[in-house]
């Protein structure tokens, strides 16, 4: 197996999948890059990023993007935890209730926030009820506010989180708790010494993965959101710049930002990670 | 001791029904508005009609939009094996320098936002003339496609004994007799599983798409947006007929490819 053929054949198979890294993301990456730095004509220059920082209209995006995404996200993880551990073990109903949290996934954003705009609209279902139950008066405004796309990113990001802390904790061995009470220890203390730690890899990915969704978050910004102002993420300014004022340098500027930030904010999570992890050097059952 | 589970089975139950609530809420209402007419208010709507299918069928080219979303979503679907299935063989079975670089390097379109490479990309797509052309779309969607398939078919390489192929190698068969014979037929199920679960997602695929996409190259999730975004220029039952249309086809995928694969799949586990 560790013959020089092999390790020519090696690369032979990795071939494809290099040239299509290479070609359909580092190149464009590389592209945006240059286009961030120079202007129209090809000129270096560092415009692009001074014309970003300079107008509050889209330097606001970074903002109104944190702030719908950050939350959402605390949110979802947030939730997924208890219910993951609560499904450890399995449960009567698993696949339905499964099922019922991976269709949103599939269905994805658009026709999530196209629906959402009836049930969740002034005559939809949802205010119905809530008006029969008296929580509220007159319908409650969901659609078309920072709400609506909160509710959306929630909808699908809630499931995502869940579904992948499931395979965490589902792996991690039972006999580790089981040990863990018989050493005296009660459910709470079991959870936060030797279940959490174990889940924080898991909980790290799932909140990279959800913030990187909620982060750019586009269509649904558009559709139940209020896209010229109070929900104008930083996608949409990046589009804008792009199809319809034709300036990709401006929005490759953008766009850089976009990624800079959002990889800012994943290794402040990796770094949470790696504090936590060596706490805990047991491995669970994978 | 003994309330407590309870009151936490409570919770979970009351938790999941709200969700359950409001999935089946927004599917039910799509598909209940693009039947009726004059729903203003009440649970259900006065009258049913099946009109807003005919404005949507005269509206857009209902089977271009079928057979683009499908060719798309075929060809993405055995380009990226082709692409993914050697790299996750490789990656499985060696240990090599860079093996580290490669992997995160293949796993980077998951983490960079898509509209960071997707604008420079369309503008490439512009430059190379592959924009609103079924080419480019395909082109432009392998890149999320690829690093998925690549991470759902490793574990299932890795759990095919070397030794078989090193028994095989000792009998004289070739390497491509291997492939054929032993590497094939015994990660049949990866390799269904793989393309069942990048099917599903890729009729969803919608950023990548909408930047590339164009007349006659739109996929049915890109002339559903452009039909919400629009609001006010058609009906919104028409919009909501063509959203029936897209949901149809992505449950039908969605089940049959539950068959195959078990939800928790839809979502892959990192290392």
């Amino acid at each position: 197996m560790r013959s020089e053929a092999s390790k020519g054949g090696a690369f032979t198979l990795l071939l494809p999948a290099l040239l299509f890294i290479a070609l359909l993301f580092l190149y464009p990456f590389g592209y945006g890059l240059f286009l961030s730095l120079t202007t129209a004509k090809g000129q270096p220059t560092l415009a692009n990023y001074a014309r970003f920082f300079g107008d509050a209209r889209d330097l606001r995006t970074v903002w109104v993007t944190l702030q719908i995404a950050v939350p959402i996200t605390l949110i979802n993880v947030a939730l997924a935890v208890p219910f993951a551990y609560y499904m450890r073990r399995g449960m009567r109903g698993e696949r339905a209730i499964t099922f019922f949290l991976i269709v949103p996934i599939t269905l994805g954003t658009v026709l999530v926030s196209e629906g959402m705009l009836t049930f969740m609209g002034p005559a939809g279902w949802l205010n119905q009820l809530l008006m029969a139950l008296r929580v509220v008066k007159e319908p409650y405004r969901f659609t078309h506010n920072y709400l609506g796309v909160v509710i959306s990113l929630g909808i699908q990001g809630f499931p995502y989180a869940f579904l992948m802390l499931l395979g965490y904790v589902s792996g991690i061995n039972p006999d580790l708790e089981k040990a863990s009470q018989i050493l005296g220890a009660n459910r709470w203390q079991t959870f936060w010494k030797i279940l959490f730690p174990l889940m924080v890899p898991g909980i790290a990915i799932s909140f990279c993965l959800n913030f990187v969704m909620a982060f750019s978050v586009f269509p649904s910004a558009v559709l139940l959101g209020q896209p010229s102002g109070p929900t104008r993420v930083i996608a949409i300014a990046a589009y804008q710049w792009a199809f319809e004022k034709f300036n990709f340098n401006a929005a490759s500027a953008i766009s850089m930002m976009m990624a800079a930030i959002e990889l800012i904010v994943i290794s402040f999570v990796l770094a949470w990670r790696s504090k936590m992890y060596k706490g805990a050097s047991m491995v669970g059952k994978g | 001791m003994r309330a407590r589970p309870r009151i936490s089975s409570v919770l979970f139950f009351a938790a999941i029904a709200a969700y359950v609530f409001i999935v089946l809420g927004i599917l039910l209402t799509v598909v209940l508005d693009s039947l009726s007419k004059g729903w203003y208010s009440g649970i259900l709507p006065p009258y049913l009609t099946t009109e807003w299918y005919k404005y949507a069928a005269n509206d857009h080219d209902i089977p271009s939009l079928l057979s683009v979303t499908f060719t798309v979503v075929i060809a993405d679907v055995l380009v990226a094996l082709l692409i993914a299935f050697p790299a996750a063989y490789v990656l499985a079975r060696q240990d090599f320098k860079g093996k580290g670089i490669v992997l995160s390097l293949l796993l980077l379109p998951m983490i960079v936002p898509p509209m960071t490479y997707g604008i420079p990309l369309a503008m490439l797509c512009y430059i190379f003339h592959l924009a609103s052309k079924v080419s480019g779309v395909i082109l432009v969607n392998l890149v999320p496609i690829v690093p998925f398939m690549v991470l759902v078919l490793m574990p299932f390489i890795e759990q095919v004994g070397a030794n078989l192929e090193s028994a095989a190698k000792m009998l004289g068969a070739s390497r491509w007799t291997i492939f054929r014979r032993i590497l094939v037929p015994l990660t049949l199920p990866g390799i269904l599983t793989a393309g069942i679960l990048s099917l599903v997602r890729a009729i969803s695929m919608f950023d990548l798409t909408y930047l590339v996409a164009g007349g006659k190259s739109q996929t049915i999730v890109v002339a559903l947006y452009a039909d919400a975004y629009a609001a006010g220029a058609r009906p919104p039952q028409a919009v909501d007929a063509l959203a029936v249309i897209y949901f149809l086809i992505a449950m039908v995928c969605l089940i049959i490819a539950l068959r195959f694969v078990s939800p928790t799949q839809m979502v892959f586990k990192l290392k």
